[in-house]
């Protein structure tokens, strides 16, 4: 064993990369929960994205137009999960199983044969003196521009929903969707552009991983990832910022147990795998009792009989 | 313009066409999918279907039917009473895989000792490790009120982990040359699960999913229990004026989905997989979900469903073999078949009305 291979900067530098597809995947949900709807299909989603933005990119040579297509790719998904859910009034929690396990399907039919080819590199950004300091310019000012764009978009979701207009309708339709509808609110309409949204950055994330994480295509490459910002949704408390500290939070367990078992330490692989879902599970356990800030209309079916 | 009316009562007609109409719907549009695959939609679609029943080498093919029907079945029918009262139990795959190494891991502890109660042992630890995993997710809920649908699906990555590890440490043959993998109980009479009559594939597994299916018609329709598991999903408020107690419930549900789960695990282990590996486990844990929906929740419903569910796994690996079909393909025609079936549900409860809506 040999722990003094671990170079503390590149640690730190990983785990930002690791979070970010769990950041964008998880603040995406947290938009659709406020609006009160529950999309299981994140995984689902999440696999889609990779794989559309893995092959646009390989085809057009340009990383930045994969993750557009990715974007594009998940919304197209959560289109699915929309017709289920808010035109023919479907049980949430089924159509979002349905969502993942036909996802799933669906993206090993599109990697057929996209297995084993590398990616085109998205470069990563360099501003002018700060991308030079010692170690803070190799943590912060490294990276590329998905992972920049995954904490701006926390600042903007946390913006909108505090300080705006929309931000309100969006959490009177996810607290309770009767008043909100007789107030006048379009209910259905805000709930399919928030699940769209969230489609969009699920598959923004899916891509993040096969694009810049792996950067490769396998089956199934998205382990579970989509499940685990669902559980961060909750962990955050349906706050975007809390999802943020989450986010990096999971990204260092990752970027951690890849390292010990790189270094070779004494505790199997296996065991170090196990670690990421394990520590979900405990979070999940320690953050449950508090029920208070999940909206009050979640996974209810909204139908306006008058 | 067109609108829904919600029906006072959920139509009994729809509630049982829906699950034609869905498998019709998907027919079709998983023939598109082919097509756009390049492949002949009626070609593929006959020999999904056709084939495995009727084709030439049916003989074959019928008694898979049972073999991969009989987990599929014995999942579900554990998987449908939680549904039933909105306990989601998604984690059936990590049940399974447990109950396959509690299972084997008891078998090849007597190796090789030969006794007739070993097997009956290994049905038990089984059943008790499937159970043991469901308990996990049941008492945090029970206790904590965690989320039982992230936690039971955490658990599947977990006890895949915990396959590899076992496949690759204790449970791996120590003359296995160093590949991974147990020892092959398939020859290890006491621990075999052998086609009761040969030739059927009717092996211990199919007779345990029978049983299940008996078990669930009686508890839902003759029971206190299953009163209120149904009670419990319909009418939440009702049921807790009935005194139902739901940690109870959860307790239950849960706790039989995944002895089911993991019995299931150990006849498969035992019987048509043979030994335990890292890839052993297949999938049948999600399958079930779409099972048991399918089935409408209903064990008979499941029964078929099961059955027709095992046709597909079957005719896709023909039309595999034979087309060229990939195997992703047969698992997006899966997945398409849930969602018209949850789709067209909304017949069930609603009716469709043209025209303008009455002044309230």
């Amino acid at each position: 064993m040999d722990l003094s291979a671990i170079n503390p900067v590149l640690l730190v530098a990983s785990l930002m990369v690791a979070a970010t597809p769990i950041l964008l995947a998880a603040i995406g949900e947290l938009v659709v929960e406020k609006a009160g709807v529950l999309n299981l299909g994140v995984e689902g989603m999440m696999i889609v994205g990779a794989i559309a933005g893995f092959a646009t990119a390989v085809e057009t040579g340009s990383p930045l137009f994969g993750f557009l297509i990715s974007a594009f790719a998940g919304a197209a998904l959560s289109l699915l999960f929309v017709i289920m859910t808010q035109v023919a009034l479907a049980n949430q929690v089924a159509s979002g199983l349905a969502l993942t396990l036909f996802g799933l399907g669906l993206s090993a039919l599109m990697g057929q044969s996209y297995v084993g080819i590398k990616p085109p590199q998205l470069g990563q950004i360099h501003l002018p003196v700060l991308s030079d300091l010692p170690v803070v310019g190799q943590i912060l000012f490294s990276h590329d521009i998905i992972l920049y764009f995954g904490i701006a978009l926390t600042a903007a979701v946390w913006a909108v929903l505090k300080y705006t207009r929309v931000g309100l309708i969006l959490r009177a339709v996810g607290e309770n969707h009767d008043a909100a509808h007789a107030l006048g609110y379009k209910v259905v309409r805000i709930r399919i552009l928030a699940i769209l949204f969230g489609g969009a950055c699920a598959g923004l994330g899916g891509a993040y991983i096969s694009l810049i994480r792996v950067p490769q295509w396998t089956e199934g490459m998205t382990a579970g990832v989509g499940w685990i910002a669902l559980a961060l949704v909750v962990f955050a408390s349906w706050k975007p910022w809390r999802a943020l500290l989450g986010a990096y939070l999971f990204g260092g367990v990752t970027v951690v147990q890849l390292n010990l078992q790189a270094a070779g330490v004494a505790i199997p692989v296996e065991y170090l795998a196990m670690s990421p879902y394990l520590i979900t599970i405990l979070v999940l356990v320690m953050l449950s009792a508090d029920k208070s800030s999940a909206p009050a209309a979640l996974g209810r079916i909204f139908h306006a009989s008058r | 313009m067109i609108r829904l009316e919600k029906r006072p009562q959920p139509s009994r007609a729809w509630s049982l066409a829906t699950p034609l109409v869905a498998v019709l719907a998907t027919m079709l549009f998983g023939g598109v999918l082919f097509a756009v695959l390049g492949k002949d939609p009626v070609e593929a679609i006959r020999t999904i279907f056709w084939e495995p029943l009727f084709g030439e080498f049916a003989f074959y093919y019928r008694p898979q039917l049972l073999v991969k029907g009989a987990p599929l079945v014995l999942i579900a029918i554990g998987l449908s009473l939680g549904f039933r009262a909105g306990i989601w139990n998604i984690g059936a795959e990590g049940q399974y895989i447990i109950g396959a190494l509690t299972g084997a891991g008891v078998g090849l502890a007597f190796y090789p000792m030969e006794a007739f109660y070993i097997f009956p042992l290994m049905v038990l630890a089984g059943a008790l490790g499937g159970w043991a995993w469901a308990m996990i997710p049941a008492i945090l809920k029970t206790r904590f009120g965690t989320n039982e649908i992230l936690v039971s699906l955490m658990l599947v990555y977990v006890a895949e982990q915990l396959l590899a590890s076992m496949s690759l440490g204790l449970l791996k043959n120590p003359e296995g040359f160093g590949f991974p993998g147990s020892r092959n109980l398939q020859q290890y009479d006491s621990a075999h699960n052998a086609e009761l009559i040969a030739g059927t594939g009717m092996h211990w597994g199919v007779v345990a999913a029978l049983i299940a299916v008996i078990f669930a018609y009686v508890l839902l329709n003759r029971h206190m229990l299953g009163f209120q598991i149904r009670l419990t999903g319909e009418a939440p408020r009702a049921a807790k004026f009935a005194g139902v107690n739901p940690p109870r419930l959860i307790l239950f549900c849960l706790g039989i989905s995944g002895a089911l789960a993991g019995l299931a695990g150990l006849f498969e282990v035992a019987g048509p997989a043979g030994q335990v590996s890292i890839d052993f486990n297949v999938g049948y844990g999600f399958t079930a979900i779409i099972v048991a929906f399918l089935g409408r929740l209903h064990p008979v419903g499941i029964l078929l469903a099961g059955g027709l569910m095992a046709l597909t796994y079957i005719g896709g690996d023909i039309a595999q073999g034979n087309l060229g079909l990939p195997a992703a393909a047969i698992q997006v025609f899966q997945g398409m078949l849930l969602f018209f079936l949850l789709a067209l549900d909304l017949l069930t409860n609603y009716r469709i009305a043209i025209g303008k809506p009455e002044a309230a």
